[in-house]
């Protein structure tokens, strides 16, 4: 076991920075990461234990004890929710006879809930030992655990709950793409490298202005000019720079990433050649969520092919001098790390927390060198503006919003999936096209973006109006808008707060439990006041992901007004229902023997 | 060593030299900006946020900011104040702050800004969160209860082959400090005097050792925080 420990830690050249990969290579080989195991590392790496600690402790895919051979992680976000994930969980706990978040007494089976999969689209979804299981039914979970009990391969379990008519995207897999609407720019025939060779005849400066022509913002969600990210890191002098794929598609609703990744890898992998190429790097990381392991060995099959095609390595089509190649680096869940400083800080093998800015990572990211971190999307506009030109590029789209965008699309709706539309599209026609009827909101931009209702339909898609990363869950009416979406968002918020920030530390957690009790009914209008005057407090946080993780009750207080105040009893508003004097005295109660 | 600048705070005219933490040039120009997860002589790190202030209209945090020429600075406006008054509130709730029991009472940073902000009770929900005491140190004596996560001690303290002592466990409402059990074996008494020193609360105490300054002459009886600059 020692020994295993030793050679993997060599792998990676008994370097710190890496403890990433240490780690999901040692708990891949021995089940989980025991305190021996962790003070066996801190060894080997020269580093306090409490360093290796804070490192395992804060993503909720290392495991600190043993979490079964078979381990089933059950998404909970709220698309599955619609679909019947509670019914698919009490027929995995009846089934296993336990409860989620244990492990059978024999250690074969455990159970465990994890936030968005990037499977909204054929859900409930859960990973089981580092695979996709789609639409999963009770009766599917029971199958999958009578399996499990009589010791069959992962494979097997998937072939005997693969629906005949399914039309998988990968080989060993039962995920489907689900591409709806293709589009001009991601979506479209495509050549590998022939934006490569487009470059070689072109300086630097040159490929940055076309980028800068095009008015291309970066499509994670904020909307930097991606051309002028490029510019500052080209300017500056340093031998080491990096270009890092975000590929940490966190945003509860969002998948376009994943079937991006699937259907066109090598868009993606030539775009961050062609940063290289622009900003004067040869090192790119791909850094990809834990969630998408399964994609580990095709996406390194595509690596490897490009490289024998000379679109990645040493001299880049026949160019002397032009090198450059790609690693994947993995997460192991937490949706802060989407951050993109905070990603950084993950690749280099500490607690996914965001830095201060300045510096930026463009002066100052990865490893303290120059570092330019784009989306997967953005990448894939990258290669298409270099092949079609500026001006085809601007074409598409808004005033101050070019191209197009992939749209995950989930929720309430006939035909859920991707789409890749222009910008400027309305809500209104995207629910037409999706197949929506009877729509009570749709939450745009995932859990962090806008709740909006039905008189803003006709809004559009925007960096000016609705800015998207990309993630649109469609609210049937049938839907207990504050239980089945708000709460589960402000939870998951209350989870994924990197715990660094004193407002996104304590109040994410408030929130929850004032959310509760509107839920039950024992709320007092002060408590929907003290909320929303939060919201100021929260936009001194830190990171985009604190500014923004109220977002869910500040946009519903706001848009669906009575569906709280029905929620509000106390005629006084002086009056505290949420304070329950029999619990308060129960302890003084028990003692003097009053029941 | 950079050049003098001029620049503003609240429209007073202040000179430091350029690149100086914008919470010390205030400090040099008789001007307090409230800290908690700062600390003179280690990285900053902008955890606590109760330094926020307004530069060239942007929130930012003072400790993690530097002075550069013509810079203009909002520090004592009601809006930042009443939000630091929160963050101190939001302190007292998330955690279990008993003051008349707790050894730094009279010399806690936090306890100190409490008075300071005039917080008589939170105005958020007291989460009254279940935390551990670590008492297996030596030398030191770990409560959680009364931990605010600033990291001094994980920025500050390091042992004589400069590894860590403390570091974070944890993420979100969960997260807390651990001590290494190898790295802080054999500390110094200095070291562990340092080490709660460094704590702005009572989070790190000294055992066997403690309640050395009588009530009247601790740190914040006379003087409140702020007006020693």
């Amino acid at each position: 076991m020692k020994h295993d420990i030793t050679s993997i830690i060599k792998r990676y050249n008994d370097d710190p920075t890496r403890l990433m990969d240490i780690l999901i290579d040692v708990q891949s080989a021995l089940g989980y990461l025991s305190d021996s195991t962790i003070e066996q590392i801190a060894k080997i790496l020269d580093v306090s234990r409490v360093d290796v600690v804070q490192t395992v402790s804060f993503y909720h895919f290392f495991a600190r004890a043993p979490r079964g051979k078979y381990t089933v992680y059950l998404n909970d976000s709220v698309v599955a929710g619609f679909y019947g994930r509670e019914n698919v969980k009490e027929a995995f706990d009846a089934a296993a006879g336990i409860k989620f978040g244990e492990v059978t007494a024999d250690g074969l089976i455990g159970l465990f809930n994890t936030p968005c999969i990037g499977m909204n689209d054929q859900e409930p979804a859960a990973i089981i030992n580092e695979r996709i299981f789609t639409k999963l039914t009770p009766a599917k979970a029971r199958i999958l655990i009578s399996g499990m009990k009589a010791g069959k391969s992962i494979d097997q379990l998937m072939q005997e709950v693969l629906e005949s008519n399914a039309k998988p995207s990968l080989k060993n897999s039962m995920i489907e793409n689900n591409i709806i609407k293709k589009g001009a720019v991601i979506f479209s025939d495509y050549i590998p490298g022939s934006a490569l060779k487009k470059v070689l005849n072109l300086s630097s400066l040159e490929v940055i202005n076309i980028m800068k022509n095009a008015a291309l913002r970066g499509r994670g969600g904020a909307g930097f000019p991606t051309g002028m990210k490029w510019d500052v890191a080209r300017k500056i002098h340093s031998r080491t720079k990096y270009i890092f794929c975000n590929a940490d598609e966190g945003e509860p609703g969002t998948f376009k990433d994943r079937v991006i990744l699937t259907a066109m890898p090598k868009l993606v992998f030539e775009g961050m050649a062609l940063a290289a190429y622009a900003v004067g790097a040869r090192d790119g990381i791909f850094y990809l969520r834990n969630e998408y392991r399964y994609m580990r060995e095709y996406l390194e099959g595509v690596l490897k092919e490009m490289r024998a095609d000379r679109l990645l390595g040493t001299a880049i089509c026949g160019k002397k001098g032009f090198d450059f190649d790609v690693r994947i680096q993995f997460g192991a869940g937490a949706y802060v790390c989407g951050e993109e400083s905070a990603l950084i800080e993950s690749a280099e093998g500490k607690r996914g927390e965001p830095r201060d800015r300045p510096p930026f990572p463009v002066e100052k990211g990865y490893l303290q060198k120059p570092t330019v971190v784009n989306n997967v999307e953005t990448f894939g506009s990258v290669v298409r503006i270099i092949q079609n030109g500026a001006a085809w590029y601007n074409g598409m789209g808004t005033e101050h919003s070019k191209g197009t965008k992939v749209l995950s699309i989930s929720g309430d709706c006939a035909n859920p999936g991707i789409y890749e539309v222009e910008w400027g599209f309305s809500v209104n026609d995207i629910l037409k096209m999706a197949g929506a009827e009877d729509v009570q909101a749709v939450q745009i931009g995932g859990p962090s973006g806008s709740c909006i209702a039905p008189n803003e339909f006709g809004r559009i898609l925007a960096y000016e109006d609705l800015a998207t990363g990309g993630s649109l869950i469609i609210i049937g009416k049938n839907r207990d808008l504050l239980k089945d979406v708000v709460l589960n968002f402000q939870r998951f918020f209350a989870d994924e707060s990197c715990g660094s920030c004193v407002p996104c530390r304590a109040l994410t957690v408030v929130c929850v439990k004032l959310m509760e009790r509107v839920i039950e009914g024992k709320a007092a209008k002060t408590d929907l006041d003290d909320m929303i005057s939060w919201a100021e407090i929260m936009k001194k946080n830190r990171c985009g992901l604190g500014q923004t993780a109220m977002n869910p009750v500040i946009s519903t207080i706001k848009k669906f007004r009575e569906l709280y105040d029905k929620k509000i009893t106390a005629k006084d508003e002086r009056f505290n229902p949420g304070f329950d004097l029999k619990s308060a005295v129960s302890d003084y109660d028990a003692i003097v023997g009053e029941k | 060593m950079g050049t003098f600048v001029k620049f503003y705070i609240d429209g007073k005219e202040c000179i430091a030299r350029h690149g100086t933490q914008l919470v010390k040039a205030a400090c040099e120009n008789n001007i307090y900006i409230p800290t908690l997860c700062n600390y003179p002589g280690i990285p900053p790190k902008g955890a606590c946020r109760i330094c926020a202030v307004i530069v060239n209209d942007k929130a930012v945090t003072a400790c993690t900011t530097k002075v550069s020429e013509s810079i203009v600075v909002h520090n004592n406006t009601p809006e930042l104040e009443k939000f630091r008054k929160s963050v101190v509130e939001m302190l007292l709730s998330e955690g279990n702050h008993f003051c008349p029991s707790c050894e730094k009472s009279g010399t806690c940073e936090l306890q100190a800004l409490a008075y300071r902000y005039r917080v008589t009770v939170s105005g958020f929900p007291y989460m009254f969160p279940f935390r551990e005491i670590e008492a297996w140190h030596p030398k030191l004596m770990k409560d959680h209860n009364r931990c605010i996560q600033c990291k001094r001690c994980i920025r500050g303290i390091k042992n004589d082959q400069r590894k860590s002592i403390f570091a974070f466990g944890k993420r979100g409402t969960h997260v807390e400090i651990n001590i290494d059990h190898d790295a802080s074996e054999g500390i110094s008494d200095e070291l562990a005097q340092r080490s709660m020193d460094i704590c702005p609360v009572g989070a790190i105490l000294r055992k066997r050792k403690g309640f050395d300054v009588p009530i009247g002459r601790r740190k914040y009886d006379n003087k409140p925080i702020g007006s020693d600059l």
